[in-house]
C-alpha cells in the first residue's frame, strides 16, 4: 500500500546515529537473557509437570483425578519456602511451581542487568531511569506481600 | 491429559496473537479457560495462568524483538517507569473506585482509539513528526529493518510528556482492572509518540513483561499460580510468542494494524459489556 514518499525529512532525520556498538551490546545481552530464562524455567516446569505425571499414574487414566487438580482448592504450594522444600523431595508441582516463578523473575533481572549496562556506558539519564524502574518493582512486589 | 493438551493449543494461538500486537495474550486464556464447558476453569486460576501468559508472552518474543532492534528499549525502559507507578497506584485504588462506571470509561476510550487508528491506516509513518526536546535529550530516536518492506525504516519519537501520562493511566488502569495492559499501550505509542506500528506493538510486547512480573507476586501469593494450569499455558505461550516474533518483521504493518484494530474493539465491546453488566464476569 503506501509506502513513504512523502516530504522528505531533513537529511540529519534520514540517518539517525550510528548504533554504538555499546548499545548493541545491551540488547544481545537482553535477548539473551530473555531466550535463556525462557528455555531453562520452561526445561523446569516440563522436568516438574512430566515428574508429577510420572507419580500419579492415575492422573493419565483418570480423568476425575486429573480434574481434581484443576479445580478450586487443589494443593500446591503458595509460598517461594513451600516450593523449594517440595522441590528438595522432587515433588513434581513444586518443581514446576519455581520454574513458573524463574519465568516472573526474568523479566526483572533485565531491568537489573540494563541498570549495571547503562553505568557501563555511563547514560547517567538511563542509570536513574532504570534504578527507579527497578526500586518500583520491588515496591510492588512488597506491596503485593502484605495485601496477599 | 486432553484438557492439558487443549490449554496448550489455545495457549500456542494466544501466543501467536498477543507477540503480534504487543498483547498479553489475557484476551484469548481468561475467556477459553473459564467459558470452554469441559475445561471450565475456576475465573481466579484462569486470572493466575493469564498473568504467567503475558510474562511468557513477553519473554518469548521479546527475546527476539530486542535481537532485531525492533523493540525500542530505551522507549520501553523510559515508560515502563510511568506503568510501574500506575500500577502501584491503581493497586491502591482498588476498592475505592468502583469498577462498573471504570469499565465503561475505558472501553469507550479503547473503541475511540480504535477508530483513531483505524483513520491513520492509509499514514504514512515517520513522516512531519513534531519535535521533542526530552526524546531528543534521552536519544529515544532509532531505525529497525523492516523485512515486509526489505528496508531500514527510520523513525523519530515525539511527545514524551503525553506518552508518560498515557502510559500512567494504562498502568492505573491495568492495575485496578486486570486488563488492558498492552491494549491501552500500543495505541498510546502510535497515535501520540508517533512509533511504526511494528516499534509500538514490540515495545510494548516488552514493557507488559516487566508489568506483569511485578504483579506475579501479588497471584502467587493469594494461590492463584496453580501449576497444573499455567505450566501448559506458560508452555504454549512461549512457543507460539517465539513463533510470532519470526512472522512480525514479514508482515505488512498495515496487516498488523488492521488484525490489531479488531482486536481493539472486541476487548472495548468486551469492557463495555462488563461495565453495563456488572457480576457477569
Amino acid at each position: 500500500m503506501a509506502e513513504p514518499s512523502g516530504n522528505p525529512a531533513p537529511l540529519e532525520h534520514q540517518f539517525p546515529e550510528p548504533v554504538d556498538p555499546r548499545v548493541r551490546q545491551v540488547e544481545i545481552i537482553i535477548s539473551y537473557l530473555l531466550r535463556f530464562g525462557g528455555i531453562i524455567s520452561l526445561a523446569v516446569v516440563v522436568l516438574g509437570i512430566c515428574l508429577s505425571f510420572y507419580h500419579h499414574q492415575d492422573y493419565f487414566s483418570s480423568k476425575d483425578a486429573y480434574r481434581h487438580l484443576i479445580s478450586y482448592g487443589a494443593p500446591f504450594p503458595h509460598t517461594i519456602r513451600e516450593s523449594l522444600k517440595g522441590a528438595l523431595q522432587w515433588r513434581g508441582r513444586c518443581i514446576a511451581v519455581l520454574g513458573l516463578l524463574l519465568l516472573a523473575a526474568t523479566p526483572v533481572l533485565c531491568v537489573a542487568v540494563s541498570i549495571f549496562a547503562f553505568v557501563h556506558q555511563r547514560d547517567r539519564k538511563f542509570v536513574i531511569i532504570t534504578s527507579i524502574v527497578l526500586l518500583l518493582l520491588l515496591i510492588s512486589f512488597m506491596l503485593g506481600k502484605g495485601g496477599g | 491429559m486432553l484438557l492439558m493438551l487443549t490449554t496448550f493449543g489455545i495457549s500456542v494461538a494466544a501466543g501467536v496473537l498477543g507477540s503480534l500486537l504487543g498483547l498479553g495474550g489475557g484476551i484469548i486464556v481468561v475467556p477459553a479457560l473459564t467459558l470452554l464447558p469441559f475445561l471450565g476453569i475456576d475465573i481466579r486460576y484462569a486470572i493466575g495462568a493469564s498473568i504467567i501468559s503475558v510474562i511468557a508472552t513477553s519473554s518469548g518474543a521479546a527475546a527476539g524483538y530486542v535481537r532485531q532492534r525492533m523493540t525500542n528499549l530505551r522507549v520501553a525502559l523510559f515508560l515502563v517507569l510511568a506503568t510501574t507507578s500506575g500500577a502501584i497506584t491503581g493497586a491502591y485504588l482498588a476498592g475505592i473506585i468502583p469498577t462498573s462506571w471504570l469499565n465503561i470509561v475505558f472501553g469507550g476510550m479503547l473503541a475511540y482509539s480504535a477508530l483513531m487508528m483505524f483513520r491513520k491506516r492509509h499514514a504514512v509513518e515517520g513522516v512531519n513528526v513534531p519535535a521533542d526536546d526530552w526524546a531528543d535529550k534521552l536519544h529515544l530516536h532509532d531505525s529497525y529493518y523492516d523485512h515486509a518492506l526489505g528496508r531500514q525504516v527510520v523513525y523519530r519519537v515525539t511527545r514524551c510528556r503525553m506518552g508518560l501520562v498515557l502510559m500512567y493511566v494504562a498502568g492505573v488502569v491495568s492495575g485496578l482492572l486486570g486488563i488492558g495492559s498492552g491494549a491501552l499501550k500500543v495505541p498510546a505509542m502510535d497515535l501520540a509518540m508517533r512509533l511504526p506500528m511494528k516499534v509500538s506493538t514490540s515495545t510494548s510486547n516488552f514493557m507488559i513483561g516487566i508489568t506483569a512480573a511485578a504483579s506475579a507476586g501479588v497471584y502467587f501469593a493469594r494461590g492463584q499460580i496453580n501449576p497444573f494450569i499455567a505450566a501448559p499455558v506458560a508452555v504454549g505461550v512461549l512457543l507460539g510468542a517465539t513463533l510470532g516474533s519470526h512472522l512480525l518483521a514479514r508482515l505488512h504493518s498495515h496487516n498488523i494494524r488492521a488484525l490489531f484494530v479488531a482486536v481493539l474493539l472486541w476487548i472495548s465491546l468486551q469492557m463495555l459489556w462488563k461495565g453495563v453488566h456488572p457480576g457477569h464476569g
